[in-house]
């Protein structure tokens, strides 16, 4: 493998080999979402609708998202690594891309789990329900790393990150709930979709700018 | 190789650099020295594009990748091992026969023994150690190192002497408190106020 592929397959295996050694992020990333099922479940009446109980599956899965992002870039603002990088005769979009994938990563590990048990307190899984998640990950991980990369520069980062990242989460929660509950779910998985290509091709487009001064 | 005209640099109301001229040709070795806060690093980050100047001109005659920047921070990452942390930048940097040469700098810098262990184990002067490394892994043209010889010990200090000995046909400019560690070498000296 070379040129671009290889940088975001070297970057991406980076993040993933800091994750396994430092697990910094993914327990705080399980543990989240695993209790905020386990309060919502005793939280909800028995009579809650669907759409109320995976509503509240959203919200959680939004959440553990932004938890994994806001440590997303932590290496590299820590020890000022992205100068290392932005060095480098690689494409920058090779940065954000790698990084995506990390957090795509980060966050199907957390849905293996929070999946489950999601079905275990409410009700069974269904086939649009995955295939929702699955799409809202891309969508999620393309425009957070983004994101998470502009305020990891700002000293406010920890404010600014969530005033960022949540007004542009609410349409992955409306397609994500409407694929789950809707008679018609391809037209909301249609939605996501285009969501993950908008603010995938976005995100990869202007992620130079957000690296260099 | 490096103009510069008239070049300053502000960060809000605080001027950094005013007004700077300078000219380094290709091969040049440049010393720049100054109180702390005169703007070394800052002039070093401009010339590796890290930063955009306020105003002014400045003429980087360089391919992209093919800097070398020694910073204050040794820009590795302290969960990977040192060999880790270069093969990363071997593969960003496409050098070719990476892992040769990764351990041939390992080997020259004294950090063979340590390839295993995490940057995050080490003491200050092996962390500047494995820095050097990075920074001549891919044999820049471009040289800019931040006070090279922090944190190293005599033997380290010998060895990164050597190291530019070996490089003298690459343009450098050196930040320093201590220029007389290097004035043999420098073909010109940039002082700051």
């Amino acid at each position: 493998m070379t040129g671009y592929a290889a940088d975001v397959v070297a970057l991406a295996r980076k993040d993933l080999l800091l994750e396994l050694r430092s697990r910094d992020t993914l327990p705080a990333m399980l543990l989240f979402v695993v209790s905020a099922l386990t309060v919502f479940h005793f939280a909800l009446p028995a009579e809650a609708s669907t759409r109320a109980e995976t509503g509240l599956l959203w919200i959680a899965i939004v959440f553990t998202a932004l938890l994994g992002l806001t440590r997303a870039f932590a290496p590299e603002r820590e020890d000022g690594l992205l100068d290392g990088l932005v060095l480098a005769p690689c494409d920058r979009s090779a940065i954000w891309f790698g990084k995506t994938i990390g957090v795509v990563a980060f966050l199907a590990l957390a849905e293996v789990v929070a999946l489950p048990a999601f079905a275990l307190f409410f009700h069974p899984l269904s086939w649009e329900l995955v295939a929702a998640v699955a799409l809202a990950d891309v969508g999620i991980a393309s425009i957070g790393t983004l994101l998470a990369a502009i305020a990891a520069a700002s000293r406010a980062r920890e404010l600014l990150l969530p005033l960022l990242f949540l007004p542009l989460a609410i349409p992955v929660v409306i397609g994500g709930v409407g694929a789950s509950v809707a008679e018609d779910p391809a037209s909301f998985l249609g939605f996501l979709a285009l969501y993950d290509a908008v603010f995938a091709i976005l995100s990869w487009a202007s992620f130079e700018y957000v690296v260099t001064e | 190789m490096i103009t510069a005209h008239k070049l300053s640099k502000r960060f809000g109301d605080k001027r950094v650099l005013e007004g700077l001229e300078l000219e380094v040709p290709r091969g040049g070795f440049v010393l720049v020295t100054g109180p702390n806060g005169s703007g070394k690093t800052t002039l070093l980050r401009l010339c590796a594009g890290l930063a955009a100047p306020t105003s002014g001109e400045l003429d980087v005659d360089v391919e992209r990748g093919r800097v070398g920047f020694l910073a204050h921070e040794p820009l590795v990452y302290r969960e990977l091992t040192a060999l880790e942390n270069l093969d990363l930048y071997g593969r960003l940097y496409r050098i070719p026969e990476r892992r040769e040469r990764c351990g041939a700098m390992l080997e020259r810098f004294g950090l063979w023994s340590a390839r295993n262990e995490r940057a995050g184990t080490f003491s200050r002067g092996m962390l500047q150690r494995l820095a050097l490394c990075r920074t001549f892994l891919h044999e820049p043209d471009l040289l800019l190192l931040d006070e090279p010889f922090d944190g190293l010990d005599e033997a380290g200090a010998e060895l990164l002497h050597q190291e530019l000995v070996q490089r003298s046909g690459a343009t450098s400019l050196v930040a320093t408190h201590d220029p007389e560690a290097l004035a043999a070498g420098a073909t010109a000296r940039l002082a700051l106020a």
